[in-house]
């Protein structure tokens, strides 16, 4: 299946940008977002609309530009420790991971073994969380509210075992320089947390047969925003926006980080599970991934060592890092996340720069993507790209 | 160092007159290169060594040496490898050569940092829209001299009976009470 836009009828751009005459009445400009039901977080889509047309998109980013960056070089290496995972509000742990790690790698930290396997734990648990999240928002986007029901209330169950090991439901600052914060909370919380992935597994039976079975689903979401597998590096695609084309690529797999390469796993592709590469073959290949996730979280609390879970920094008040510069990325649900640190030697960074798959996905690629689409379905076809506005102005 | 990496080192040491490459970890890499050779070296690098995937472009301000340093964060799917390839302008009026031809997300980058570093990228489309800020008049952020703090306070009205302390102090009267040698 290929995807060609057809632009004869509108006009040619010129220098990158097109003009359209809103005056001839053949054309409408709609803003949707920031405030919209369908936009994922604050960002707004500039659309041009001929009839339920969309003939041009522009996405305009800043509505939650919290200056991170800036923040960041102003603060010491541990303050920037609680700043980080605000990021990404629904998966703030892979923030937490990158920034300990490039710290830890900057300045010779070790991190005990049974650390890294809880921070893959705490990693896959946020994998899931985020997974549910945006397949209730898929689901949504299409009609079907009651799904975005089931999966935000499997979301809370995994938020409850999230803070009872952290503390923090949304924000856990669990993984820290030096290892993780603490062990498991109780004798019982690995009981409670597969009970809760068992009760997740559930849900997702009942929204396959749902969802995937539901006409309306398929007749909306099957061939809106196909990527093709020549479209992946050329666009920086990566996660399952790239694996759903076929592009069998994952950093887990790739190059295995923490513990992933002890794990039992395989990439999943679109071509593995018979599905296109659109909005409906992307909620397919995610639903496996969370199935996949499930099975990790199983594997690692099996296989989990003993030992420490900390060690402990020099004191963090006056802690200063050698000079160095390095690049961490990990796979989030997302794709490529990534951290690129600079250290001047001084108590505080140098520079923070945060690569979130996002920036790529929610700006060049949807900008691409939306010509041609029908109005009600932008918010479809954004959401099967899974953005997330703050990774993009950080 | 592998024998791959010294080779490619070499390579683009002779065709573009890099630096020489700088191993972080066996996956990472750094590489120095004059501004004028980088559009050609990353073509290069992403037709002829498998370095498809642009990763980010960002920018470090070396205010004290009067420079900006661009980092172009490449990566080999195939050699499972990323190499950071970089280039310093000057900081007065910096001006580097658009790469949106090469990779779609660039002409997004360059926005970014032009709004943020005040770096210009003649010929790049929309890179006079904004990005993040409307209307903004004063120095490029992301630049060390720009004062956060001065420009909260100039631009934001004050609230009544706030008070700020630093965090060190903070720490040792609550934490670490009687404690002299912190």
């Amino acid at each position: 299946m290929t995807y060609m836009p057809d632009r004869e009828k509108y006009p040619a751009r010129t220098g990158g940008a097109e003009s359209f005459d809103l005056e001839s009445g053949r054309f409408m400009k709609v803003w949707q977002g920031p405030q919209h039901p369908g936009v994922t977080g604050n960002m707004s889509l500039e659309l041009i609309t001929s009839g339920d047309e969309i003939v041009d998109l522009k996405t305009h980013v800043g509505y939650l530009h919290r200056g991170f960056e800036k923040l960041m070089e102003q603060r010491k290496w541990i303050q920037n420790f609680p700043l980080v995972c605000r990021i990404c509000v629904p998966e703030p742990d892979f923030n937490e991971y990158l920034y300990a790690a490039a710290v830890e790698e900057l300045s010779g930290l070790d991190v005990p073994i049974r650390a890294q396997w809880m921070r893959t734990l705490n990693l896959e648990m946020a994998r899931l969380t985020s997974f549910l999240m945006w397949l209730g928002g898929q689901a949504g986007t299409f009609g079907q509210g009651t799904i975005g029901q089931w999966t935000v209330t499997m979301r809370d169950f995994m938020l409850d075992r999230f803070e009872e090991l952290s503390g923090g439901r949304i924000y856990h600052m669990y993984i820290t320089p030096g290892g993780v914060r603490g062990d498991y909370p109780d004798p019982g919380w690995v009981g409670r947390l597969l009970g809760t992935i068992g009760d997740v597994e559930k849900v997702l039976d009942d929204i396959e047969l749902v969802l995937f079975h539901n006409a309306v689903f398929k007749k909306r979401a099957r061939g809106l925003g196909v990527i093709t597998p020549d479209m992946v590096d050329h666009f920086g695609i990566t996660g399952p926006n790239a694996r759903c084309a076929g592009i069998r690529r994952d950093l887990r797999k790739d190059r295995p980080y923490l513990v992933y390469g002890q794990l039992d796993f395989d990439i999943i592709t679109g071509e593995d599970l018979g599905v296109e590469s659109d909005a409906f073959g992307r909620t397919v290949l995610r639903v496996a991934e969370m199935r996949q996730s499930i099975s990790l979280i199983r594997q690692i609390i099996d296989a989990m060592p003993s030992g420490e879970v900390h060690n402990r920094p020099p004191n963090v008040l006056h802690w200063k890092i050698p000079p160095g510069e390095t690049y961490l990325a990990a796979e989030c649900t997302r794709g490529e996340y990534g951290y690129y640190i600079v250290s001047d030697g001084s108590d505080k960074p140098r520079r923070v720069y945060v690569r979130g798959p996002s920036y790529t996905h929610a700006v060049a690629l949807l900008e691409h993507m939306a010509p041609g689409t029908n109005i009600a379905d932008t918010a479809g076809l954004m959401v099967s790209l899974h953005t997330y506005p703050p990774e993009i102005e950080r | 160092m592998t024998e791959t990496l010294s080779a490619l080192g070499a390579e683009l040491k002779n065709r573009y007159g890099f630096s020489d490459i700088h191993e972080q970890r066996k996956d990472v890499a750094f590489v120095f290169a004059e501004p004028g050779n980088v559009p050609d070296a990353l073509a290069w690098l992403r037709d002829h060594r498998g370095y498809l995937h642009l990763s980010f472009i960002t920018c470090v301000d070396r205010i004290e040496e009067d420079e900006l340093e661009l980092v172009y964060m490449l990566r080999s799917h195939e050699a499972r490898h990323d190499l950071a390839v970089k280039c310093r302008l000057e900081r007065k009026n910096p001006v580097m050569q658009t790469m949106h031809g090469h990779w779609a997300a660039v002409a997004t980058y360059e926005r970014e940092l032009r709004e943020n570093f005040g770096i210009q990228f003649p010929g790049c489309p929309r890179v006079e829209e904004n990005f993040v800020l409307e209307g903004w008049d004063n120095l490029p952020p992301m630049r060390r001299d720009f004062d956060t703090r001065k420009y909260s306070e100039e631009t934001y009205y004050p609230r009544p009976g706030r008070s700020t302390s630093d965090p060190a102090d903070h720490m040792k009267k609550t934490q670490y009470p009687g404690r002299a040698d912190l």
